[in-house]
């Protein structure tokens, strides 16, 4: 039995040897961020996107395909502050690949390289699905995302340093286009200020923040907590009072409590995609914010 | 031990990359560097995951949190102590990741749970069976666990028992740095074999392990030994993964010195658009006994003690698939899952250890499977429906065919074929809790005494938050 465990073990080192390959593999656990590392890396990059803008990223099963694309990544882009928790750490445990794990060059959150939302002053699970470094959802402000793009720009030179020159190059070319859009939506968008919204979950705040929305409500009564008759019944009291300018409902949401509400309270639902893929047009990171803009812009003045 | 080299690689390597991110602000420059170091040396030794538990446990915000770079939102509000990182003791940042999972059920059967065996198999010595009549208090699940260093991570799950007994069901490192696709772990844990072994019971989709579980491992086949997992550098996923240890896990038991017994697996799995997911695998157990020792009556009804000493061989096959349409497991999904498994045992059988002492050869050739289903049809609610089966065979006894004893004289290894159907609803109202309400037909005890058997469960977790494996 032992000869035969040696000789299996034998085989498998054989057989383990890394191919060489031309481009950096990175595995992002959203589009976002799957398509930021495009805008960097261009051809140079590899990238693999864990999951849809169709899915509810706090809900993602530890797939076996993921685990193979854990193994082979050379580097993991995630949202971070525990958005992927349920599942990104069996990914990276079970990949077996040392360059990918926290704390490595190899391991990358959006996250950690900024100030977060709504860092929660008391820590405890009966206030819902609450995140200890604050919200999560940092992609929907694009001044985010350029900070961000720095930080992954620096980082992609870690495990690909011969390519450093291009990722620079692509880094601040990204930065002028995308600082140049910034302004350009940031105008378009002035009359957006102040307009009142209702969320269903907390995953529009970065969105809200920059674009000065006023977020009146949210559909879930504390973040992750499905609604109560009760209290969908309190918040038809309420918002009929004040109705909001519009109901956000993101790509994948259930459309059912957004549709019940507006029928009630009179006020539209504004699709956005969330994410890149979210909606046909929302095919880039530009895409994403021109789109979300203009489908705000369709209901609000 | 070559084993330690590329340690020594790996170590060069993460103290020569330090990540650099953000940009620090002229005037906070060495305030942010200080932050930026603190920050990565806490995030190389902690997951996020223990960031949680520390928090939990020291009701502020930690290091993790610290804002760095030079983004917009400058409304993020600031916890107590976080502006003072000179002044927080690290003593605590370090506390490994701890979770607390409670258990509980009120289980109503038509039979005294005493009587509960499955018929044709020798009694594994596990905690199986329906357990006690009315409200009894499960196994409470205490998991701590965190990275070591930069080579390893320890894990400790323990078992409290509804009796006041400590388990220590796993126990055990693994390593975090080995090359190639490599991963060991060594200490006390679940067998890497079949779909379900390594699954905690927390994590059942049923209030117990399938029949086939039961009487093949007591439950769960434990390991106390070394494993070696190798995953292939391919899009389809392919693992294959070896075991060694002290083999005292049922149905081996530990001999007295070296190894003993070795399990073989191969897992392979992948999505089929974008929807559908699967995984497969098969595995191999040999294992040895000696005076593997099980309680039965003889013909005349007195307590015996009998004792297998041989080989013990088992194979098994599992496959799952998972329909969650576009990967939305917050709304539908339906689980598919199978295991078959093969044991054969040849060695001799003694009668009556403690008085009598006969012994003469035993062949047995016994399988077992399930086939079972889970739809969440709503957010929050699943159904399951499980078939269980058994098929006890044959086994060749010598005394019997010598004509030394009676077939009569072995109750419990007459041929049979227990069978048991399972519903199941259950609601998750958060990731964190769980009601289950089960009902069964068993017909473990073969087919005459039908045992219904209705149970309610509940489990909530406390503490960090937990990964599932698929």
């Amino acid at each position: 039995m032992l000869q035969f465990i040696r000789s299996v073990l034998a085989l498998l080192v054989l057989t383990a040897t890394v191919p060489a390959h031309a481009a950096l593999k990175v595995l992002a656990t959203t589009t976002d961020w799957g398509a930021l590392a495009i805008e960097l890396g261009a051809d140079r990059v590899n990238v693999y996107v864990a999951t849809s803008a169709l899915q509810d990223v706090h809900r993602v099963e530890a797939k076996p395909s993921l685990i193979a694309r854990a193994r082979t990544a050379d580097l993991v882009i995630a949202e971070g502050a525990d958005l992927e928790s349920g599942w990104l750490p069996v990914l990276v445990q079970e990949s077996g690949n040392p360059r990918i794990q926290p704390g490595s060059p190899g391991y990358f959150e959006a996250a950690a390289q900024l100030n977060l939302l709504e860092v929660p002053s008391r820590l405890d699970r009966s206030l819902g699905d609450i995140h200890p470094q604050g919200n999560p959802h940092v992609h929907l402000d694009p001044r985010n995302i350029v900070a961000v793009a720095k930080a992954l720009t620096a980082r992609l030179t870690v495990p690909d340093a011969g390519n450093a020159p291009y990722y620079e190059q692509r880094g601040n070319d990204f930065e002028a286009r995308w600082q140049q859009a910034i302004g350009r939506w940031e105008s378009r968008a002035a009359p957006l200020k102040g307009t009142p919204v209702v969320v269903i979950h907390r995953d529009q705040v970065y969105l809200c923040h920059w674009l000065g929305l006023s977020e009146v409500a949210a559909i879930e009564p504390k973040p992750g907590v499905p609604p109560s008759a009760g209290y969908l019944g309190q918040l038809v009291t309420k918002l009929s009072a004040s109705p909001p300018r519009m109901i956000l409902r993101n790509a994948y949401n259930d459309p059912k409590a957004v549709n019940w509400l507006s029928e009630r309270i009179h006020a539209p639902v504004v699709l956005l995609p969330f994410s890149v893929g979210g909606t046909p047009e929302a095919k880039d990171l530009f895409g994403l914010f021109d789109d979300t803009l203009n489908r705000l812009l369709t209901v609000a003045p | 031990m070559t084993l330690f080299k590329p340690f020594g690689a790996l170590l060069a390597l993460s103290g020569a990359v330090l990540p650099v991110v953000g940009e620090a602000a002229d005037d906070a420059a060495a305030l942010r560097a200080e932050l930026q170091a603190l920050k990565s040396d806490y995030a190389a030794r902690l997951a996020t995951l223990e960031a949680r538990i520390t928090q939990l446990e020291s009701g502020a915000s930690s290091a993790a949190t610290l804002p760095v770079g030079n983004a917009a939102a400058p409304s993020a509000t600031s916890g107590p102590g976080q502006g003072s990182p000179g002044t927080r003791s690290s003593a605590a940042a370090f506390n490994p990741a701890v979770a607390v999972i409670f258990a509980g059920n009120y289980t109503n059967v038509s039979e005294d749970p005493q009587s509960w065996q499955i018929a044709g198999f020798m009694p594994s010595g596990g905690e199986v069976g329906p357990g006690e009549r009315s409200f009894n208090l499960d196994e409470s699940e205490l998991t701590i666990g965190a990275s070591v260093d930069p080579y390893f991570s320890a894990n400790f799950i323990a078992a409290i028992t509804g009796e006041d007994e400590i388990e220590v069901e796993e126990a055990y490192f693994r390593t975090l740095a080995l090359p190639s696709g490599f991963t060991a772990k060594g200490g006390r844990f679940f067998s890497g074999l079949g779909y379900l072994n390594e699954i905690h019971g927390h994590a059942w989709d049923f209030v117990d392990q399938p029949l086939v579980y039961q009487a093949f491992f007591g439950n769960q086949l434990a390991q106390e030994g070394v494993q070696l997992k190798w995953l292939a550098p391919t899009d389809l996923f392919i693992e294959l993964g070896a075991e060694t240890g002290n083999g005292q896990g049922f149905p081996g038991t530990r001999l007295s010195n070296g190894v003993n017994g070795a399990t073989v697996f191969a897992h392979f799995g992948g999505d089929i658009g974008d929807s559908t997911s699967w995984r497969a695998g098969a595995s191999w157990l040999d294992q040895r006994a000696e005076e593997r020792v099980y309680e039965d009556v003889d013909d005349v009804g007195t307590p015996v003690l009998n004792a297998f000493t041989g080989k013990s061989a088992t194979w098994a096959i599992d496959a799952t698939f998972k329909w969650t349409p576009y990967g939305n497991t917050a709304r539908q999904q339906l689980k598919v899952q199978a295991e078959y498994m093969r044991r054969k045992e040849t060695g001799d059988l003694t009668f009556d250890v403690e008085g009598l002492g006969l012994s003469d050869s035993y062949r047995s050739e016994q399988s077992g499977w399930y086939l079972q289903s889970v739809y969440q049809f709503l957010p929050r609610w699943r159904v399951g429906l499980r078939y269980d089966a058994l098929d006890s065979g044959s086994p060749a006894i010598g005394l019997v065919s010598s004509g030394a004893l009676p077939p009569e004289a072995f109750p419990a290894l007459l041929p049979s074929e227990p069978d048991r159907v399972t519903l199941m609803l259950d609601w998750t109202p958060s990731e964190f809790s769980r009601l289950r309400a089960q009902y069964a037909w068993d017909d473990a005890r073969d087919a005459q005494e039908r045992d219904r058997q209705f149970m309610l469960k509940y489990l909530f977790g406390i503490g960090a938050h937990g990964a599932h494996k698929f």
